[in-house]
């Protein structure tokens, strides 16, 4: 097998139709059609809405990407698709596809972990992966420090929210001030008007002495501040919170991250899913790993947020490495531990 | 003629490869949790069984429900990447059709009701000549109007009192659909008979919008 194969990686483990088309570490495709409008008004992802949509936008999108990406379905190498963890019956829809095309095809197919897919992803902008580096990853459903000696076979937790998701509070903090879902946006936009020392919201667990994060309390002192406002006749400083609610996140998620790095004399930092589209997480991170002398890398935001490519981008690489496919009996597998990052 | 026709809106998933005259292999698995792992596997074994290639196959004939919907889902988008792959047409065709296809009623009406879960059954009622008359529905088993008339499908075997007549079979046979799509197809008029293949799902996803946030403060 080439070390440039071919691959087609699909990915419906959310709200996101992804389907994305690499070739070795080269991206040729990257086509999503998201259902997060039919969500909104219920302010947060409805799960058999996101299924609903799977199944109408599949095959549209999976045509969508070979004509993007000017390439035929037979010269595909192999097909990968995301086999967890997710929403179970989101990420049945995208496992049958894949079985289908991949059958219908004659092409292998490998079931990956979505949470590695988010670190293989930056491969496809910033090159190769250091021979060991951390991983930062969060999203509306993850918040996880990971040990990344090789995104293809051997990640390893250091640490993980022990209550909300990073995104998930960015959504619960966002309806507290009255901005639209999902929260991550409109927040990260409000805030860059607003003081980011104008409250000092809790950081949780900072020196605790883990690398576990908590956001549970810091949304809801958001929410008691803000109350606290209303009940007194006054009008919310919605910037200023925003600023302020986003620099306690930035800064508990960047100094668990350069602390993690330290602890495992790891000198790489790769920051991925949807919270990393953050402006100000960014550029905290960008200083501190500056200080701290750790390279930084973030993909762009598109590739932040879910997306077929990602899922593409591992499965190239663990067929570049040869490692045996899944067989079409792959299970759907909706709290797939990291550890295991293709599934038999 | 060479078709494939699969079902995944009732515990069984059922597949078969039919050649417009006769079945040429057929797989039969009853486990309502495992639709996802099951459907691709059978659908390799009885191509392979038939001792055919996937790239002779001329159509794909899924069953579009009613039924629980993370099954259903299964078949139906495995049947439309199949046949957008290999570049065939894909039709659907009512789930309780396809049981109605098979029941022997003896030159009456008679009912089809299956699982809907949450204490509720799809259900349809066909004519003598097997024609579907009223439905397909979900409904309570008890608000179903019954009438004494005997009924196939797992829904009798679930509520037998409810339903005097219980008649075979529990689920739908694939080789049924594949046969009244090959005759739908010969008719020279397939839409008459044939659906795109479309879900029928007959209930709305469960969600509320939220009112307005909780207050955290006493
Ligand atoms: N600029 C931003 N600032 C902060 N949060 C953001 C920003 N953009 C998006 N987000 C947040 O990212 C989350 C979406 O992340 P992502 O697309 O990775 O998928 P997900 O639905 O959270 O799935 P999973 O957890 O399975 O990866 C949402 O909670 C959203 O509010
Ligand atoms: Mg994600």
């Amino acid at each position: 097998m080439t070390d440039r194969p071919l691959v087609l990686g699909i990915e419906t483990s959310c709200d996101e139709t992804g389907v994305g088309i690499v070739r070795g570490r080269e991206l040729l495709a990257d086509e999503v059609a998201s259902s997060m409008d039919q969500h909104a008004r219920f302010g947060g992802v409805v799960p058999e809405v996101a299924s609903r949509a799977h199944l109408e936008a599949m095959v549209p999108v999976l045509e969508g990407a070979f004509a993007k990406a000017g390439v035929k379905p037979d010269d595909i190498d192999a097909v990968a698709v995301t086999a967890g963890p997710g929403l179970a019956g989101a990420l049945m829809v995208g496992v049958a596809a894949a079985k289908a095309y991949a059958y219908a095809l004659g092409k292998p197919l490998y079931g990956v972990n979505h949470l590695a897919a988010h670190v293989a992803v930056d491969q496809l902008e910033h090159g190769p992966l250091p021979a060991s580096c951390v991983a930062l990853l969060v999203s509306g459903g993850h918040s996880s420090l990971l040990l990344v000696p090789d995104v293809t076979g051997d990640v390893s937790s250091l640490g993980s929210t022990i209550d909300d998701a990073a995104g998930e509070a960015y959504d619960k903090v966002a309806r507290v001030l009255g901005l639209p879902f999902p929260g991550g946006p409109p927040v990260d936009k409000a805030a860059r008007e607003g003081r980011a020392d104008a409250i000092r919201f809790p950081r949780a667990k900072l020196h605790d002495g883990t690398l576990d994060f908590s956001f549970a309390g810091l949304k809801t002192a958001v929410a008691r501040w803000v109350e606290a406002r209303k009940d007194a006749g006054e009008p919310v400083p919605v910037a200023d919170v925003a600023a302020s609610f986003q620099e306690a996140v930035a800064d508990v998620l960047t100094r668990k991250a350069v602390t993690a790095c330290r602890e495992h004399g790891v000198t790489d930092l790769v920051i991925g899913g949807g919270v990393a589209a953050n402006s100000r997480l960014r550029a905290l991170a960008a200083a501190r790993c500056e200080s701290a002398g750790i390279r930084l890398r973030v993909p762009r935001p598109g590739l932040c947020t879910d997306n077929g490519a990602m899922v593409a981008a591992l499965g190239a690489e663990i067929v570049a490495r040869g490692r045996p496919p899944s067989t079409l009996a792959l299970p759907a597998d909706s709290s797939l531990p990291i550890t295991e990052v293709l599934v038999p | 003629m060479l078709l494939l026709g699969l079902d995944t809106a009732t515990p069984a998933v059922t597949v078969a490869l039919h050649d417009g005259g006769q079945p040429l292999a057929q797989l039969v698995t009853v486990d309502a949790h495992r639709h996802a792992e099951l459907l691709a596997p059978a659908v390799a074994r009885v191509i392979a069984d038939a001792g055919v290639s996937r790239y002779d196959l001329t159509g794909i004939v899924a069953g579009v429900g009613p039924g629980p919907y993370t099954g259903l889902r299964v078949g139906l988008v495995t049947a439309r990447v199949l046949g957008a792959a290999l570049g065939i047409p894909v039709y659907g065709l009512c789930t309780l059709d396809a049981i109605a296809a098979d029941v022997d009623a003896g030159g009456g009406d008679f009912l089809v009701a299956t699982d809907a879960r949450r204490r509720e059954l799809y259900w349809a009622r066909y004519d003598a000549a097997g024609r579907r008359t009223v439905g397909p529905e979900v409904a309570r088993p008890a608000d179903i109007p019954v009438a004494g008339l005997p009924s196939a499908g797992e829904g009798p075997m679930l509520y037998p009192g409810l339903f005097p007549g219980g008649l075979g079979p529990a689920f739908p046979a694939a080789a049924t659909l594949c046969r009244v799509a090959a005759a739908a197809l010969e008719s020279g008029d397939p839409d008459k008979l044939l659906l795109a293949p479309e879900p029928l799902y007959l209930r709305r996803p469960d969600a509320r919008e939220p009112g307005a946030p909780k207050r955290v403060s006493q």
